[in-house]
């Protein structure tokens, strides 16, 4: 293989890194705070990508992305509010299995209302545009998933670690009950969270099928699960290894699918998985939870 | 009137009775503490002050208002602020930030002039504001909660077993603060284990046993009678 192939392969990996990197930071941050593996994500993601296909049909592209962004926030939040919030005082398991549900129920939803048949996603013309670097060449949203990628990051760190409501998702996210006797409203930051989790998941999801041209109502699966091991690999509840994880299967993916492997792609991510789990089940950057008698 | 009354209060767990009907007041600028052996109810009745745990009948006022049925998040709002069991600062903020946080339903103005304030009072937090609230010793921490607490602005300050696990000079030093907190306008609920030293700081005591309030009166009254000095004080007949 030449090198310009190895770099132009490393792009994609890297694009699609970028846009997984989003996801799993969905996963990481309700981890976090609820302790809660939020198994919809991946189908808020494709319904993400359903919005966008029907904003783009009667609106102009801008306000479409806006649409979409706003749509699927709002849906975010929403299920929280009717499938998570009436079980926080449940057990842990009976959450997850509501998650599980409302998994399921998104996915026939949306096999009922668009037919499984895969929907064309529409072109956002500059994204589109054809760049070329050298030899390499690539699409604009290639070169711009990365970027955008960081860019949310950064802000997002900058959220978490400077203002007030990052600080009360870092204290929620520790002891609930002392954070209500400083005043804080555990809804109100319950809510914030599902909400940028669900504002990253949208803008990954026009990133993502924008290069892939096509929307099932499954098409939420494989990456959600793919996030969900990057968000573990990173160490769950950790942001930056949630991004790091994310680039980290984005790229190995991509390269292995170049090299001729491409049936056993998806199969390492989930290798990745076992292996994490049995050698450091905290991930990369997790905190071991000492307890403390 | 009091600031804070309680009338015939009863919490229930499940089953199992935890306040059978308890009767208090704490008067405007008073320290008053409760206390009892483990289980007797005391952080029970805190905790539901504050509206963390349902109570199951009985009525809370504050100021003549009614407490019970309001969100912690209001309660908080009226200027009542407890120092919980354990200190439970977060360990993953700095204490700066532990400060800021016991400021979150704050007027952005007031939390200069009351981190001056709390650094007056512990000029150990000052010290360590950068440092992760996990990483400090026992007894700052407990200062770290206590000061946190006042960066609310409140007017009742309730604390929980403040002298728990600290060693006897720091104990010494966290109540000659609480008389310090009294002093300048702050009304005071006690809870302590610690009977000696409680009731020589406070105004007003309660003996609380097994969910009844069964003595009450002044601190020196109850230093002094011969059946708390045998049952809290550790007097041998």
């Amino acid at each position: 293989m030449s090198m310009t192939t190895i770099l132009q392969h490393c792009l994609t990996g890297i694009s699609l890194g970028g846009a997984y990197a989003l996801i799993a930071i969905g996963y990481t941050l309700v981890y976090g705070i609820l302790r809660l593996i939020n198994f919809a994500h991946g189908d808020i993601f494709m319904m993400a990508g359903y919005f966008m296909i029907f904003a783009m049909a009667s609106f102009p592209w801008p306000v479409a992305i806006v649409i979409t962004i706003v749509v699927t926030t709002v849906m975010g939040v929403g299920i929280e509010r009717m499938a998570y919030k009436p079980l926080r005082k449940s057990p842990r398991m009976s959450i997850m299995i509501s998650a599980i549900s409302v998994s399921y129920l998104l996915q026939n939803l949306s096999t009922y209302l668009f037919t499984a048949i895969p929907r064309g996603y529409p072109e956002i013309p500059f994204l589109k545009r054809i760049f070329q670097i050298g030899e390499l060449s690539a699409s604009f949203v290639t070169v711009l998933t990365p970027v955008l990628t960081l860019i949310l990051v950064v802000l997002l760190m900058i959220l978490v670690n400077k203002t007030k409501t990052g600080i009360a998702m870092r204290a929620v996210s520790k002891d609930f009950e002392t954070a209500k006797l400083m005043g804080i409203n555990i809804n109100g930051i319950v809510s914030v969270t599902f909400a940028i989790g669900s504002l990253l998941a949208a803008v990954g999801s026009i990133l993502y099928f924008t290069d892939r041209m096509s929307v099932t109502p499954f098409s939420g699966t494989l990456p959600g699960l793919k996030c969900f091991v990057a968000a573990v690999f990173g160490g769950i509840g950790n942001i930056p290894g949630a991004v790091l994880g994310g680039f980290f299967i984005g790229i190995v993916e991509t390269l292995l699918v170049a090299l001729g492997y491409s049936t056993f792609s998806d199969a390492f991510t989930f290798l990745l998985l076992i292996v994490m789990l049995l050698v450091r089940p905290t991930g990369l950057f997790g905190e071991k939870t000492v307890e403390k008698v | 009137m009091s600031l804070l009354e309680i009338h015939d209060l009863k919490v229930c767990y499940g089953g199992i009775v935890a306040l059978n009907g308890i009767s208090f007041g704490v008067n405007e600028h008073e320290i008053v503490t409760l206390i009892g052996a483990n289980g007797a109810g005391k952080s029970t009745t805190l905790r539901a002050i504050m509206g963390l745990i349902p109570i199951t009948s009985g009525t809370i006022l504050y100021n003549g208002e009614r407490l019970h049925g309001l969100d912690t998040q209001k309660i908080v709002e009226k200027g009542i602020v407890l120092v919980p069991e354990g200190r439970r600062v977060f360990p993953n903020l700095t204490t700066l930030e532990n400060l800021k946080l016991g400021a979150y339903l704050q007027d952005k103005k007031t939390v200069e002039p009351n981190l001056k304030r709390v650094y007056e009072l512990f000029p150990r937090l000052k010290e360590r504001h950068w440092q992760q609230a996990g990483t400090l010793s026992g007894g700052e921490q407990q200062m770290l909660a206590v000061g946190r607490a006042l960066m609310a602005n409140p007017k009742l300050i309730m604390m929980d077993e403040p002298s728990l696990g600290l060693a006897p000079l720091v104990v010494k030093e966290i109540f000659s603060i609480i008389k310090k907190i009294n002093e300048d306008g702050v009304t005071v609920l006690l809870i302590e284990q610690n009977a000696n030293v409680a009731l020589k700081t406070a105004n007003h005591g309660y003996v609380l046993e097994t969910g009844t309030i069964s003595m009450t009166g002044t601190g020196r009254e109850l230093l002094e009678n011969e059946a708390i000095r045998v049952a809290y004080l550790g007097k041998t007949r």
